[in-house]
């Protein structure tokens, strides 16, 4: 990866962050620690990866991504926004009567969501779908989804990874964002989804580990999925809240926004971030 | 009078004959023999994907195919495509709107033998209380055939009641328009208007002839469409006849009977009597026996007939 790629990249992460955070404190509920922690994956898809054009969102050549993991959709949302598909200024209306941005993402309302998602395991099946569709009509466009580390604990995403195995599905690729932790507590603590990477292996996917963090790992990941001819995991290893010193590695904050003495820290620490990253775009 | 047959036959028939002329995929979760999705298979392999014992993921592969533009059927027992993945079909098909039909064989009691675990009798109760869902329980072979290509052409979700058991076949194929949401009358009549779905709608033409016998002149009203309603004709029947009589393979709860109760409580205008399940689990027996058992057939009608209108 290029330099200039990869500050570009950190850039727009933090300012996905800042805006995940903001959306959030804004809606007076959702999703941060989960938001922050799929944050680059999502950043790298939209700014480096996928074939998309914001000015056309239904583009039949586009890649395609499914966010399986929906109630994370502040980090989406945020992405879509900075991308064009629709003004950064709807995010205030996040959650809110009358607003396009749903709770979780709704294909209906909003441009650039490729699938409404929400009910954890679904978006994963629907992915596969959209793949079999390309693998049978020649189509080459590539089917990105993301899940969390908790969302595998449901059922119907073995019943997926076994159908994307049996129609040899090597046009899909899932980021497992395993930032350790779901609503009630560390993912072992509650039911141990480890080890992923070869329950997945055991399914017929090719199975990577990286830091979910790492743009350049996230990059050659991808590189090495799209020549593994199978479908591909990428199990991400990230920090649930990354970005907010107090929300990092702290499942409390799964699921509830900041109040405004803890928002007005978030903020700062974020805006900081982004702020370096800014700079170091500039000075490249 | 073709041979009786079963409306699943007709499905697997008609599906295939539907993929010589438009694009569409199927799906089953390993009862395609069962619902005849395997007629389409072995014409249309390239269109079909068999998608084992896992029926939450098949819908929603379904919805991930319709949401690149295609139709896509999904086909199981209705058990397990819409009682068992009720909830994928409310958030990956439902709510989203995608043209995902759901076409389920082995509703209702005249799944027969296999028994309770395998006789749903509450999937169009849950089917039609989901937004913008559309449901559809055809008679015989030829409406089967007729509604199944609107249920293709439909820009949207669907649910398709089939059923197991061989049923009397009496329309004549193009002898009608189907056209979703709107009733057929089969008969016309002054005293009670007989307003059936699905196998049903056979047991009422028979009714008919045993009731005019007594006479009694009972019009019939084919619903094959159950959601949307068609209200208009059931007000008209109301207004005309003053006793309705409802019969459904069905529960009682949430089915048409109701469906048709919501609009008289509207009207305010005619009696309503329910014919169908009545809350409770069914058994193991053949269809035909528990047809019998149930009171789902012309004997059960004429007599809840009769006591309606106190003959």
């Amino acid at each position: 990866m290029e330099r200039n790629t990869l500050l570009m990249l950190k850039e727009r992460a933090a300012k996905v962050r800042m805006l995940s955070v903001e959306a959030v404190y804004g809606a007076k509920s959702g999703h941060p620690g989960g938001s922050l922690s799929i944050a680059d994956v999502i950043t790298y898809l939209y700014f480096h990866k996928m074939n998309v054009n914001p000015a056309d969102p239904t583009m039949e050549s586009r890649d395609r991504f499914v966010l399986s993991k929906g109630h994370c959709c502040p980090a989406l949302y945020s992405a879509l926004a900075l991308k064009g598909y629709f003004p950064v200024e709807e995010l205030k209306m996040l959650r809110k009567l009358g607003g396009m941005l749903q709770g979780h993402p709704d294909m209906k309302t909003i441009p650039g969501i490729d699938m409404s998602t929400g009910s954890l395991g679904q978006g994963f099946s629907t992915a596969c779908g959209m793949a079999v569709v390309a693998k049978r009509k020649g189509y080459d466009w590539t089917v990105y989804t993301a899940l969390g580390d908790g969302e595998i604990e449901e059922g119907q995403v073995w019943e997926a990874a076994m159908f994307a195995n049996q129609y040899k599905l090597d046009n899909i690729i899932a980021f497992v964002d395993c930032n350790g932790y779901q609503i009630d507590g560390a993912v072992e603590d509650v039911m141990n989804p480890h080890p992923v990477d070869e329950k997945f292996r055991a399914f017929g996917w090719f199975a990577q580990v990286i830091d979910g963090h790492d743009f350049e790992a996230i990059d050659n990941a991808v590189a090495e999925a799209k020549k593994s001819g199978k479908p591909s995991v990428i199990i991400c290893k990230t920090v649930k809240g990354k970005g907010v010193s107090f929300m990092e590695n702290n499942y409390s904050w799964h699921g509830k926004a900041p109040k405004e003495d803890e928002y007005a820290i978030a903020e700062k620490e974020l805006r900081d971030a982004w702020i370096k990253a800014a700079e170091d775009v500039k000075n490249g | 009078m073709a041979e009786k047959e079963a409306t699943r036959v007709a499905y697997g028939r008609k599906l295939t004959e539907l993929g010589e002329k438009y694009d569409f995929y199927v799906l089953d979760a390993d009862l395609s023999g069962s619902t005849q999705t395997a007629v389409f298979a072995k014409k249309f392999p390239e269109r079909f994907f068999n998608c084992g014992i896992a029926e939450e993921n098949m819908i929603s592969v379904a919805a991930g195919i319709a949401a690149t533009g295609t139709p896509a059927f999904a086909s199981s027992f209705a058990m397990f495509a819409c009682g068992r993945a009720f909830e994928q079909i409310r958030n990956s098909v439902a709510y989203p709107r995608l043209p995902v039909k759901i076409c389920a064989s082995h509703a209702g009691i005249t799944v027969g033998e296999d028994g309770a675990t395998h006789q749903f009798c509450e999937d169009i109760a849950i089917m039609r209380a989901l937004p913008g869902m559309t449901v559809v329980c055809p008679a015989d072979s030829a409406s089967t055939e007729a509604l199944l290509e609107e249920v293709l052409h439909h820009n949207g979700p669907v649910y398709m009641r089939l059923g197991r058991y061989a049923v009397p076949q009496f329309y004549e194929k193009g002898e009608r328009e189907f056209k979703l949401g709107k009733g057929i009358v089969l008969a016309d009549g002054k005293d009670i208007t007989i307003v059936a779905t699905g196998i049903m709608v056979a047991a009422a033409m028979e009714a008919r002839a045993a009731l005019a016998a007594d006479g009694i002149d009972a019009a019939v009203i084919d619903i094959h469409t159950i959601k949307p309603l068609d209200d208009k004709l059931i007000k008209e029947y109301a207004a005309k006849t003053g006793n309705i009589l409802t019969a459904e393979e069905h529960s009682v709860i949430g089915g048409l009977g109701d469906a048709v109760a919501s609009v008289l409580a509207e009207t305010g205008n005619a009696k309503l009597t329910k014919l169908g399940i009545n809350d409770v689990f069914g058994t193991s027996a053949p269809a035909g026996v528990l047809l019998e058992h149930y009171q789902l057939n012309a004997a059960g009608i004429v007599k809840r007939v009769k006591a309606m209108l106190n003959k």
